[in-house]
């Protein structure tokens, strides 16, 4: 898969002197969606913001489909969709005037089947005639959404576009992205909601404090930090932790008054020595009245690689704070730095 | 060039003006009435003709050169403001548009705007007062010039203003001043000799001199004194646009 986004080396300082982005590398696949998370004030607005030309670079390059968005910035502009995260809009225009307008503004020429194509596969085109301000908050969503994909574009970053959303235009808004990834548009989003990039997202990047900590394929990043934990209930209570030969150190807990057992291990261990936990278990006459399995969600590892790359940040000299720790190899180097995977 | 936004963002303000008509075209057309009214007819009839022009007639030029001025700020200063402060700007700065697009689109609206406003002054005007245009192209030109180089002036204030009070500060505490203190209402030579040296600082003087010496041929300043100060001001103005886009003052972080 070819990429049609790349990023390289982009720092940004603001005039106040607060640096946004540090020396960020990240390149998009074309076809994908890539979900951006990070916390509040992390970075993820202003690096949209900067690769569509909102926001101007301290340094560094961005190219969309080999354009740089500085030297060749009509071209590379063109091919991008923008979907803010506030729903500005003009209020007091009617919704086919506002996405005409989207079209014409990114200089494409007037083409009412394609716009009007777009409104109903959004569910406005019965709107059409009315004006913004009387629509609802999802609808207005879902017209930033049509303006911005009014020139047909082959880049659309939402940024956090199920924000103050209900439950079922979240997932018809998740539906749409997916319509969007089969009509070959790669998909750029950014959100807080973990449980989104979890659902949506082909491959996951982490952003924290304006570096980049981890961009990583999702499954590979679920399989490779995704830890499990085997919940033991007790007939008795147990008084302390069993010592059995066959589990490493630490890896049992126990919760409830002594009446839960906990067994934690890793996926990637195959089982974790759960027959021999449980055969050890029985040998040692510790009856089991029921037990379930519980799997380490994205937020948990989201939550955790955060919290070890402020602790890292707060804790290293100025000097060793801006690691490249892009790409698949910063997961290992982001998360063994930070002591979050055991 | 991007022709198509240049075509969008002008429909766009153009298409704001016809939903707000009533504020946009009736109320100067109102309010510039009432001046025919209360000067031209009631106060005007007491004053002796200017030049051999009837005071009604002399103030015609004045009048409508103090609705565009104001009218070719507000359009213009409003039409960028506005998506500044509601945040629709991000549309704007990310899409393929130079900077002289963007002021071809914006400007040109407010200022065609203008024109029709001030042609429309014009028309009611002739209902009041006995008119006679001695250089019409030249009066055209002159409400081009005047019109657009107000709109880059009125841009310029839109992308300044932090805030809609902000947005009025200039017209009402300059624009209007200057324009009552320019000519509007009487010829230079009627103030003491000193004021008529001051008066020389006022570009509004340059402005109405000419917009007046094309409707009865005569002018407070010589026509190509007016003419290049006119130029200049549009001169002034476009350059500071651009050091305004090159430089992102205002719209880029």
């Amino acid at each position: 898969m070819t990429d049609i986004l790349t990023i390289e080396g982009v720092s940004k300082t603001y005039a106040s002197g607060l640096t946004a982005l540090h020396h960020v590398d990240l390149s998009i696949r074309r076809g994908e969606i890539f979900a951006l998370l990070g916390p509040n004030g992390a970075g993820k607005t202003t690096l949209i913001s900067l690769i569509c030309g909102i926001v101007s670079p301290s340094s560094g390059s961005v190219r969309v489909d080999g354009h740089d968005i500085q030297r060749d910035w009509r071209a590379a502009r063109a091919l991008i969709g923008l979907v803010p995260q506030e729903l500005t809009t003009d209020a007091f225009e009617t919704v086919l005037a506002t996405v005409t307008f989207s079209r014409g503004l990114f200089g494409k020429p007037p083409n009412p089947a394609y716009i009007e194509q777009v409104l109903r596969s959004l569910s406005l085109w019965e709107k059409r005639d009315s004006k913004i301000i009387a629509l609802s908050g999802g609808m207005k969503r879902r017209l930033l959404v049509a303006k911005a994909l009014s020139h047909e574009p082959q880049v659309l970053f939402l940024d956090e576009p199920t924000a103050g959303v209900d439950v079922t235009l979240r997932r018809e808004m998740w539906d749409l992205v997916r319509s969007l990834r089969d009509r070959q548009v790669t998909v750029i989003l950014t959100t807080h909601y973990i449980e989104e990039a979890q659902e949506m997202a082909d491959r996951i990047g982490i952003i924290n404090q304006g570096r980049l900590i981890l961009v990583e394929d999702k499954q590979v990043l679920m399989h490779k930090l995704g830890r499990k934990q085997l919940t033991m209930e007790l007939q008795q209570p147990l008084a302390a932790v069993p010592v059995l030969p066959c589990v490493a150190p630490g890896s049992l807990a126990l919760t409830k008054d002594g009446l839960e057992l906990v067994f934690t291990y890793e996926r990637e261990a195959e089982g974790g020595g759960m027959a021999e936990l449980l055969a050890g278990l029985g040998a040692a006459s510790i009856a089991i009245r029921d037990l379930r399995t519980t799997q380490r969600s994205l937020e948990d590892i989201f939550v955790g690689l955060i919290e070890g790359s402020t602790a890292q940040d707060s804790n290293a000299p100025d000097a060793a704070k801006a690691p490249d720790l892009s790409g698949a190899s910063s997961v290992s180097s982001a998360a063994d730095a930070s002591g979050v995977v055991p | 060039m991007n022709l198509y936004a240049v075509r969008a963002i002008y429909g766009f303000e153009m298409a704001r003006t016809r939903r707000t008509l009533m504020q946009s075209v009736i109320s100067p057309v109102v309010s510039t009435s009432l001046y025919f009214v209360v000067f031209g007819a009631a106060i005007g009839s007491r004053i002796p003709s200017v030049g051999g022009v009837s005071y009604g007639a002399f103030i015609v030029p004045g009048l409508i050169m103090l609705s565009l001025l104001n009218q070719s700020v507000s359009n213009a200063s409003f039409g960028i403001y506005f998506p500044r402060f509601s945040g629709t700007i991000y549309e704007l700065l990310s899409a393929p548009v130079s900077p002289v697009e963007t002021v071809l689109g914006y400007v040109g609206a407010s200022a065609t705007k203008s024109i029709v406003l001030g042609l429309i002054i014009l028309a009611t005007a002739a209902l009041f007062v006995p008119l006679q245009i001695l250089h019409p192209l030249w009066m055209l030109l002159f409400l081009v010039l005047t019109s657009v180089t107000f709109s880059l002036v009125g841009f310029i204030i839109g992308l300044w203003a932090n805030g809609f009070d902000q947005l009025q500060l200039v017209p009402l505490l300059v624009i209007t001043p200057l324009t009552f203190l320019g000519g509007s209402f009487y010829a230079i030579d009627m103030l003491p000799p000193v004021w008529q040296k001051v008066a020389l600082f006022n570009p509004v003087v340059y402005l109405v001199s000419g917009f007046r010496w094309s409707f009865y041929g005569q002018a407070d300043v010589a026509l190509g004194t007016s003419l290049g100060m006119t130029l200049l001001f549009l001169l002034a103005a476009l350059a500071l646009v651009v050091w305004i886009f090159r430089t992102g003052w205002r719209l880029k972080a």
